[in-house]
C-alpha cells in the first residue's frame, strides 16, 4: 500500500524526458556495493489490515477513557472541549509548515500571534514565543537564555529541588558541554530562601516551580520576596508554573519572574502517553530578542516550534476563556481539595501537603506505591498517583494524587475507600470489589445502551 | 480587510464552553494568592469555530496545493494516520501509567524502534527526540560522551560543511563544540582536499564531520565512503543528518555506509504532518559502539516478550519529558508498516524520479548549478534569468503563488547564489509536476517581458506583499485589550 499516484505508464514518459532507462539508473552515485540493500520488515498491510493490527495494540492498553486517574506529575488528565480536536484536524492548517511564505501562511500566522497573546495574558508576562517541545526543554532553554544574559561569565543555575525531576534531567543534559554548575537540589524541599542563599556573583538564574512538583502553591508574597533577593543578586528568575493554575492564582508576571514556562499540555493537548506537547515561554521585553523560537513579527534564531500543539492551547484559551479557565481551576481545586481531606481522614494514610496546593498532593502510604497503584488499577480501575520514592528517597512509600475537573465525586470517594480496603486486612477487599469504578461505568453504559 | 483577532470578536459574557458546577462540598480559597484580572477571551462556539475556519483558508497546505518545499518532504500525509493517532487505546494513556498498562503502546515503540534501526542500518534507536534539530544537539552530545569517556577530552571541533543547514553549526555551538567549515567541490561533493587539510589542521581536537548525504543541493556525494573513512581514521565520528532520508529508502543505509549516528525526520520521510511547524520527531539511531549513550528511556524488551522502559547504561540523559512524541509516532510506525520493503523503496524511486523529471523540464529555462548529474529527491536551481536583470528569486517565488503553488524554498542552501529548492515528494502526479514546470516556464518569460508582474506578486493572495524587515523594527508581539 502506498501513496504514490504516478503509473507505469507515466513514469515511462518522465524516464525518456530524464534520459535514462530505469529507475534504477537514477543511483549510480551510490557506491554499488551499497546500493539497494535488502530491508528486513514485516510484510505491507492495507489500511484495512492495519486498523486492525493498531486495534490489537489499542486493546493491550488500558486507557483513561475506561478508568479513574489521579496520576499527574507533569501530564495531565484535563478537559478537552471537543470544538479543539475539529479546528486543528483541519487539514489547512496539520498539513501547512513553518509559515516560510507570510502571504499563503497567514492561517497560521495569526493563530500563532493570538496564541502568543493569549499567554502573555495568562502568565502576565510581557512578550511570549511559538513554543518549544514541550515544558522541560522550555525550561532547559530558559536557563540558556540566562546563561546567555549572564554573558557566560555566570555560571551557576540554582535548581530547585521540587522543580519536576525531568525538567531538571534536562537541564542537566542540555548544559553538559559548558561552563555550568547546577546547585539548590539538594536544598531542603520547599525551602525558598535557601534558594535565595545560594544567588551571588555567579548566579545566572533561580529556577522555581509554583505550583512546585510537590503541588505546593507559593504565595505571591513569598515568590515576589524570592524574586527581589535573586534580582539584589543580578540574577534571573524563572519559573516554571501549570497554566491551568492561573486560571485562578496570581500568574508569575505579578510577582517578579523575569520568564516564566511550562508545559502548556494541560490546555487542550491530549495526553498521548507523554507526546507530542508544547512548551510556552513567556519573558518581559528586554529578553525577547535572545528567545530561541520564532515570534511572529520577527524572527530571532529560528528553533522548531510546536505549531499544531500551540494551535490547539491557543482554541483551548479561547474556548474555554476568562470564564472557563477560571471555572476548570476551581473544579480542580475544591475536588482535589475533597479528596485530600478523605483520605487524609483514612486511618492509614496522612496528607503531608500543608502548605496550599492547587491539584495535587502527597500522601504518605502504609504500602510501597507499586503494589499499591498494582492493585487500585486492577482491583478497582483506578490510575493511582506517581511514586515519589525514584526522585526523593526521603519520599518513599509517598504518593502523589492528582485531582483534576475530570474526576467526579464518585471517583474521589472510590479512591479513599479503595485506599481504605487496600490498607485493611486481606478480607475486605473483595467486598470493595464489587463497586469497582469499572463496574460502575460499564452499568452505566448497559443502561443507555 | 483580513480576519479580525480573537480579542476583537469578543463580547463580555460569551462563552464557548460550559463546565458543571461544584459537585463536592468547597474548600476555602487562599485569597492571598488569587489573581485579578484573566485577560483571556470571550466568544461563542460559532464565532470561535468561524474565526479559525477562515484562518485555516488563508494557508497554503498539502491538502490545498502542490507544496514543494525542498528540505522539508512535504509529501501527503496519509487520513488514516490521524485516525491512529487519535484512537482512545493509544491517545488517551498518560505518560506515567504502569508499564504493566500500557504493553501495547511500548509495542508498538518497540517495533518502530527496531524497523527505524533496520531501515537505515543502525543497532540502535531513541524516539526521544523532538525534532531533527533535537535530533542534532542529541547526537553531537552522544559523540562528545563517547569520545570524552575514552579519554579523548581535547577533542572539540567539528566539521560542517559549508552546504550544511544551519542547524549542525547551531546544535554544535550549543553543545559547547566549536564549529569549522568546510567547503564544497565545485562538482558539488564535499572538497576532498579542503577536508584533508581541516583534519590535519585540527587532528586529535576533531570531533567529528557532520555530513547531510544526499547533500542540500539534492546530491548523493559520489565520495561517503571515502569522506568517513577519512573522518574515522583521524579518530573521529561521523553525524549523519537525515533530513534527505526520503531519498535513499531500500537505496542505502546510512549505517552500512559508515555513519555512526543518525537522526531521522519522522515529519519528513515518514509522512508525519508538518502542523504549521511542529510537533515532529527526530528519533535517532547509531552504530552498536554507541548504543548505550544514547538518551532515554528507551524500550527494551524481555526474553519473555514483557516490554520495559530502560535508560541506556551511558546515556547522555534525558532530552524532553517523558519517551517522545508518541502521537507522532504511532503516525510513522502506521506509515511504514502499511508500506513494507517494497514500498519504501518505491517511495525513494519515486520521489527521485519526480525530482529529475521536473529538473530535465527546467534544464535550460532556469540556471540548474549541478543539473548535469542526477539529482535525488530534490535539486537546486537559482533564479537569475538572462534578460531579466531585476528580477530574483523571491519575485519568482511570489509570483508562483499567483499560479497556486507553494513556492519551493528560496535562498537555502547558502552557497547557491540566489537559490531555488525543489522537492515535489512521490505523492505528487505527472500532471502536477506538468503544471507546475508550466508555471516556471511562464514565469521565466514573464519575468523578461513583464516583470512587473513578479515584481507586485503575489496578486491573488489573502495579504500582498509583506515588508518583514519592517515587520522586524515595529515588533508587535501582542494583542490584548481585554473584551468590551
Ligand atoms: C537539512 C536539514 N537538516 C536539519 C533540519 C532541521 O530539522 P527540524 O526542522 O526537524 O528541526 C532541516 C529542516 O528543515 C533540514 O532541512
Amino acid at each position: 500500500m502506498d501513496y504514490i499516484p504516478n503509473t507505469d505508464a507515466d513514469r515511462a514518459e518522465m524516464l525518456k524526458v530524464v534520459g535514462v532507462e530505469t529507475v534504477a539508473d537514477l543511483f549510480h552515485d551510490v557506491p554499488e556495493q551499497f546500493r539497494f540493500p535488502k530491508l528486513d520488515l514485516p510484510p505491507a498491510l492495507t489500511e484495512m489490515e492495519m486498523l486492525q493490527e493498531l486495534q490489537a495494540l489499542a486493546d493491550e492498553n488500558d486507557d483513561l477513557n475506561h478508568l479513574a486517574c489521579f496520576l499527574g506529575a507533569g501530564a495531565y488528565n484535563h478537559f478537552v472541549p471537543k470544538v479543539v480536536d475539529s479546528i486543528i484536524s483541519r487539514g489547512e492548517f496539520y498539513t501547512a509548515y513553518t509559515p516560510y511564505q507570510p502571504e499563503i501562511s497567514q492561517g497560521t500566522l495569526q493563530a500563532h500571534f493570538e496564541y502568543q497573546s493569549m499567554i502573555t495574558a495568562l502568565t502576565g508576562m510581557e512578550v511570549s514565543n511559538v513554543s518549544h517541545y514541550d515544558g522541560a526543554t522550555a525550561v532547559a532553554e530558559a536557563v540558556i537564555m540566562a546563561l546567555q544574559v549572564g554573558r557566560n561569565k555566570r555560571c551557576n543555575v540554582i535548581l530547585s529541588p521540587t522543580l519536576n525531576p525531568q525538567y531538571r534531567d534536562v537541564v542537566h543534559t542540555y548544559t553538559q558541554g559548558m561552563c555550568v554548575k547546577t546547585i539548590g537540589e539538594n536544598a531542603p524541599l520547599g525551602d525558598l530562601n535557601a534558594l535565595a542563599d545560594m544567588c551571588d556573583k555567579d548566579a545566572a538564574c533561580v529556577i522555581v516551580q509554583n505550583p512546585d512538583f510537590l503541588g505546593r502553591l507559593y504565595l505571591p508574597a513569598e515568590m515576589q520576596a524570592l524574586a527581589d533577593r535573586v534580582h539584589g543578586a543580578g540574577a534571573m528568575l524563572i519559573v516554571a508554573c501549570d497554566p491551568i493554575s492561573l486560571g485562578l492564582f496570581t500568574p508569575p508576571g505579578h510577582y517578579g519572574a523575569d520568564v516564566a514556562c511550562g508545559e502548556a499540555q494541560p490546555m487542550g493537548n491530549s495526553l498521548s502517553l507523554g507526546g507530542p506537547y508544547v512548551g510556552f515561554f513567556a519573558m518581559k521585553m528586554g529578553e525577547v530578542r535572545k528567545s530561541a523560537g520564532r515570534i511572529v513579527g520577527q524572527t530571532v534564531d529560528v528553533d522548531e516550534e510546536r505549531g499544531f500543539n500551540a494551535l490547539a492551547a491557543a482554541i483551548y484559551m479561547a474556548a474555554m476563556g476568562k470564564h472557563g479557565l477560571k471555572k476548570a481551576a476551581e473544579l480542580t481545586y475544591h475536588k482535589a481539595h475533597y479528596a485530600a481531606k478523605l483520605v487524609d481522614a483514612l486511618d492509614d494514610y496522612a496528607v503531608k501537603s500543608d502548605g496550599p496546593f492547587f491539584k495535587e498532593f502527597v500522601v504518605q502510604c502504609p504500602l510501597p506505591i507499586a503494589e499499591l497503584n498494582e492493585r487500585l488499577l486492577n482491583e478497582w480501575g483506578i490510575v493511582g498517583g506517581y511514586d515519589l520514592g525514584a526522585d526523593y528517597p526521603e519520599l518513599k512509600d509517598h504518593m502523589l494524587v492528582c485531582v483534576t475537573e475530570m474526576n467526579s465525586k464518585v471517583e474521589i470517594e472510590t479512591l479513599a475507600e479503595a485506599l481504605a480496603a487496600i490498607a485493611a486486612p486481606a478480607s475486605e477487599d473483595l467486598e470493595g470489589q464489587d463497586e469497582s469504578l469499572g463496574e460502575t461505568e460499564q452499568s452505566d453504559i448497559e443502561e443507555v445502551a | 480587510m483580513g480576519e479580525p483577532l480573537i480579542y476583537e470578536i469578543c463580547r463580555a459574557g460569551r462563552k464557548a464552553v460550559h463546565l458543571p458546577d461544584v459537585d463536592v462540598p468547597e474548600s476555602p480559597l487562599p485569597q492571598d494568592a488569587l489573581r485579578g484580572e484573566l485577560p483571556l477571551p470571550e466568544v461563542s462556539e460559532i464565532d470561535l469555530v468561524r474565526h479559525y475556519t477562515r484562518l485555516s483558508q488563508l494557508n497554503h497546505s498539502i491538502d490545498t496545493g502542490f507544496y514543494p518545499l525542498g528540505s522539508c518532504t512535504m509529501k501527503y500525509n496519509p487520513k488514516v494516520n490521524e485516525y491512529a493517532a487519535r484512537m482512545a487505546g493509544l491517545a488517551n494513556l498518560h505518560p506515567l501509567q504502569d508499564m504493566d498498562s500500557i504493553q501495547g503502546a511500548m509495542a508498538l515503540m518497540h517495533n518502530l524502534q527496531e524497523m527505524l534501526a533496520e531501515i537505515a542500518g543502525f543497532a540502535a534507536v531513541t524516539l526521544q527526540p523532538a525534532a531533527g534539530a533535537h535530533g542534532e544537539l542529541t547526537g553531537v552530545l552522544i559523540m562528545r560522551k563517547y569520545l570524552y569517556e575514552k579519554g579523548e577530552t581535547q577533542r572539540d571541533v567539528i566539521i560542517v560543511p559549508d552546504s550544511a543547514h544551519g542547524t549542525n553549526p547551531a546544535t554544535t555551538s550549543m553543545s559547547g563544540l566549536k564549529v569549522v567549515e568546510c567547503p564544497s567541490a565545485a562538482d558539488g561533493n564535499v572538497d576532498l582536499a579542503a577536508l584533508k587539510a581541516l583534519i590535519a589542521k585540527h587532528g586529535d581536537r576533531l570531533v567529528g564531520l557532520m555530513l547531510t548525504n544526499p547533500n542540500t543541493l539534492g546530491l548523493f556525494d559520489e565520495n561517503v565512503a571515502e569522506v568517513l573513512q577519512l573522518v574515522h581514521e583521524a579518530g573521529g565520528l561521523v553525524y549523519g543528518d537525515g533530513a534527505n532520508f526520503n531519498a535513499i529508502l531500500g537505496i542505502a543505509k546510512p549505517g552500512a555506509l559508515g555513519f555512526d549516528v543518525m537522526h531521522y525526520n519522522l515529519h519528513k520521510t515518514f509522512s508525519t504532518p508538518h502542523g504549521g511547524g511542529g510537533p515532529g520527531s527526530g528519533a535517532v539511531g547509531v552504530a552498536a559502539h554507541l548504543a548505550e549513550y544514547l538518551p532515554g528511556p528507551i524500550v527494551a524488551r524481555d526474553e519473555d516478550g514483557y516490554f520495559r522502559w530502560e535508560m541506556p547504561a551511558k546515556s547522555i540523559g534525558r532530552v524532553k519529558a517523558f519517551w517522545g512524541n508518541f502521537g507522532i509516532l504511532v503516525r510513522a510506525y502506521t506509515y511504514i508498516r502499511m508500506h513494507g520493503a517494497a514500498g519504501l523503496r518505491a517511495i525513494s524511486e519515486n520521489a527521485v524520479l519526480n525530482a529529475n523529471y521536473i529538473q530535465a523540464r527546467l534544464r535550460g529555462v532556469y540556471p540548474i548549478p549541478h543539473g548535469d548529474r542526477t539529482c535525488m529527491h530534490e535539486f537546486v536551481a537559482q533564479g537569475k534569468l538572462d534578460g531579466a536583470p531585476t528580477i530574483n528569486t523571491m519575485d519568482i517565488a511570489k509570483r508562483l503563488m499567483d499560479y497556486e503553488f507553494h513556492p519551493p524554498t528560496v535562498y537555502f542552501p547558502l552557497i547557491v547564489p540566489e537559490a531555488i529548492m525543489i522537492e515535489p515528494t512521490e505523492t505528487e502526479s505527472k500532471e502536477t509536476l506538468d503544471a507546475f514546470c508550466d508555471a516556471m516556464i511562464q514565469i521565466a518569460q514573464e519575468a523578461r517581458e513583464t516583470p512587473e508582474l513578479l515584481k507586485t506578486a503575489p496578486h491573488n493572495s489573502p495579504v500582498k506583499r509583506l515588508d518583514e524587515v519592517r515587520a522586524a523594527k515595529e515588533l508587535q508581539l501582542c494583542y490584548a485589550p481585554g473584551c468590551s
